[in-house]
């Protein structure tokens, strides 16, 4: 067992969080607070090569491990869980490419990500499905010479941006997960219906939309796979990015643990450092315990999914410690910080309302029991 | 415009709190990130900036110092530099034996520099000595605290800031030594490919003693290290009762005189 990395990856850690003290830690009070869309931002970092690592080198990508895209997703997180999010998106969105894509479909529509920023969307939630998401209703029916895709899609990140949509639908709901089937949806077809951006309590920065397909008509060779074999496509594809979603969470929870030792050091009550006291050694030691066990899990899940190991419950198990851990994290680091953490002047109160929402994506916590549970109970 | 040579330093990152070895030899640097010298960022990119205009121009990054913590030759190789040197030396070494080894250094590669650039100065030790002592020793014209640059052919343009925010400009034929300030570019950041290409490029290896430098160069002998005494506490004078105007500024003068000695 070797627990070190290599010099390489140390670099692209050293890179991806040069980038975000730089350019999204001193940015992210200013998105947060207006809700624009950084694109700015996201150009620079697709300069710097930090988006999309999971173009395979044979589609102009770096062809990065999955062990590298979470060390490179850690860091851009610890800037800011936010704009990570839209980072994150993209890959989402372009691995179902990558893992069921033709060569031809991959030169088609992964090459150009390489090329030129461009943004991607991953469409699997709808208003009434989403833990229950062999539950769509979205419908993707063979027309002849076409498929039509009928059918609303929710929270898609980068819905507003996207060059291109990975649209997850069925041709019998009564079919349930042996229905679904995923297309490629380019920008610019008539019938994609826009919604307007949600307004949300944290991840501000990321474009999270609404959309509806309406009589939307998609040529047979975006289809990913074959028809039915959608759901399988969808659950490899959460193999790949759960680890990518823990990834963010140890990044958010390291940037407030980080914030909660500089400010109790800072602080001082009855005559002393904050940081004398035991109450608040002991959180932070708690924060010290919580992070570095999610990494060890997020390193494990990424390694597995590398060495194609079925990763489905460390998987899992990384995605709820990490994001549980998260949200203790960000609420004992305001707790340090007392008053000043639940005002806007200081930069955990954000930390706070992006954390939440690594509970609920890519699979609740609950869900990522069910997952654990299952995989659990299935072994004996 | 065929050879650039670009000489980088590898300091403490920003954040890094200096503290002296308890015998004073030198500072700790157990602890101590190792960073590219900021400056230097700005002669790296004005290397690639004049690469891209000139394709056929090879960058050469030049580093005298020690063999661990090299991570600034692969970052400028990351960023864009075609090959690097590296001479090795071993604990600290003044300006001017650094300058000679530099020179060496550019000898050695075979190749006739046609521009030398470098960062205006170094944010370790502040020495702001390295471009002038090389430009002097190799006998080529150097400019110091560039903002602003230009090249046409052989002509290079050069704007440079001086006191009291006036620009002097510069037209000079290479090959020349120039020392770049902050605000002549934005360094690109090394990208994730770039960082994959330069485990592949060259990079040359010497010892002090390959490229003429003796022990018999060295002109500053350091005898000790400390930090600067802290600062007292500030004085405040309350000022917003006009009646008590006139004796706050004869208290102030009077402290200035005496205290502060400085009128």
């Amino acid at each position: 067992m070797d627990f070190s990395l290599s010099s390489e990856q140390k670099e692209y850690q050293e890179l991806a969080l040069k980038f975000a003290k730089n350019e999204m830690i001193p940015n992210a009070a200013k998105f947060d607070e207006s809700g624009e869309f950084p694109k700015e931002i996201f150009e620079k970092a697709w300069q710097a090569g930090l988006l999309n690592t999971c173009v395979p080198v044979e589609y102009g990508g770096a062809g990065f491990s999955n062990l590298d895209a979470v060390l490179i997703g850690e860091c851009l997180a610890y800037g800011c869980m936010g704009m990570n999010s839209s980072m994150m998106a993209n890959d989402l969105a372009l691995l179902p490419i990558v893992i069921a894509g033709t060569a031809e479909q991959k030169k088609k529509f992964l090459t150009p990500f390489t090329e030129k920023f461009l943004l991607a969307s991953f469409c699997l939630t709808e208003p009434e499905n989403g833990s229950d998401a062999a539950g769509i209703k979205t419908s993707i029916v063979d027309k002849g010479d076409h498929y039509e895709v009928n059918g609303n899609k929710m929270w898609i990140t980068n819905g507003g941006y996207a060059d291109l949509y990975v649209v997850y639908g069925t041709k019998d709901a009564s079919l349930k997960n042996k229905g679904i089937s995923c297309v490629v949806v380019p920008k610019g077809t008539a019938g994609i219906e826009i919604g307007k951006k949600e307004d949300k309590l944290g991840h501000r920065a990321s474009d999270t939309r609404a959309i509806t397909f309406n009589k939307v008509k998609v040529p047979k060779e975006n289809l990913l796979g074959k028809e039915g074999e959608g759901w399988q496509i969808a659950m490899k594809t959460l193999d790949h990015s759960r680890p990518l979603v823990a990834a963010s969470a140890v990044g958010g929870a390291q940037r407030a643990m980080d914030l909660a030792v500089k400010y109790a050091l800072e602080r001082k009550q009855f005559g002393k450092s904050i940081s004398e006291f035991q109450a608040v050694q002991f959180m932070l030691a708690e924060m010290g315990m919580r992070t570095e066990a999610s990494r060890m899990l997020v390193y494990q899940a990424a390694w597995m999914a590398d060495q194609k190991i079925r990763n489905t419950k460390v998987a899992s198990i990384a995605k709820a410690m990490a994001s549980d851990g998260l949200m203790q994290t960000a609420t004992d680091a305001v707790q340090i910080y007392g008053g000043y953490g639940y005002s806007k002047e200081y930069p955990i109160e954000k930390i706070f309302r992006d954390a939440k929402l690594l509970q609920i994506y890519e699979g609740t916590s609950q869900i990522q029991r069910m997952v654990i549970a299952r995989e659990l109970l299935r072994s004996n | 415009m065929k050879n650039i040579f670009v000489l980088v330093k590898q300091v403490p990152d920003t954040e890094t709190k200096i503290i002296p070895k308890a015998d004073g030899s030198y500072v700790e640097v157990t602890n101590i990130k190792w960073i590219m010298n900021p400056y230097d960022e700005f002669a790296v990119e004005q290397s690639l900036l004049i690469k891209t205009a000139f394709p056929e121009c090879n960058v050469t990054v030049v580093r005298v110092g020690t063999v661990s913590d090299n991570e600034c030759l692969r970052t400028a190789m990351a960023m864009g530099a075609d090959d690097a040197i590296l001479v090795e030396s071993e604990g600290l070494i003044d300006s001017f034996t650094t300058a000679k080894a530099i020179k060496g250094a550019i000898e050695k590669s075979g190749r006739t520099p046609d521009l030398i650039l470098s960062g205006k100065q170094a944010i370790d030790d502040d020495a702001l000595q390295v471009p002038q002592l090389l430009a002097g020793l190799m006998n080529l014209p150097s400019v110091s605290v560039v903002v602003g640059f230009e090249v046409a052919g052989n002509v290079v343009k050069l704007k440079r800031e001086v006191e009291g925010g006036s620009i002097e400009i510069y037209e000079l034929n290479a090959p020349l030594v120039v020392a770049c300030n902050k605000g002549l570019n934005t360094p690109r950041y090394a990208s994730l490919p770039g960082i994959m290409k330069a485990k592949k490029k060259p990079l040359a290896q010497y010892k002090l003693s390959d490229v003429g430098v003796s022990a018999s160069d060295t002109k500053v002998k350091y005898h000790g290290f400390q930090l600067p005494p802290e600062k007292p506490a500030g004085k405040k004078f309350d000022a917003m009762d006009d009646a008590k105007a006139g004796a706050i500024v004869k208290d102030v003068v009077g402290l200035l005189r005496n205290e502060a000695k400085v009128i």
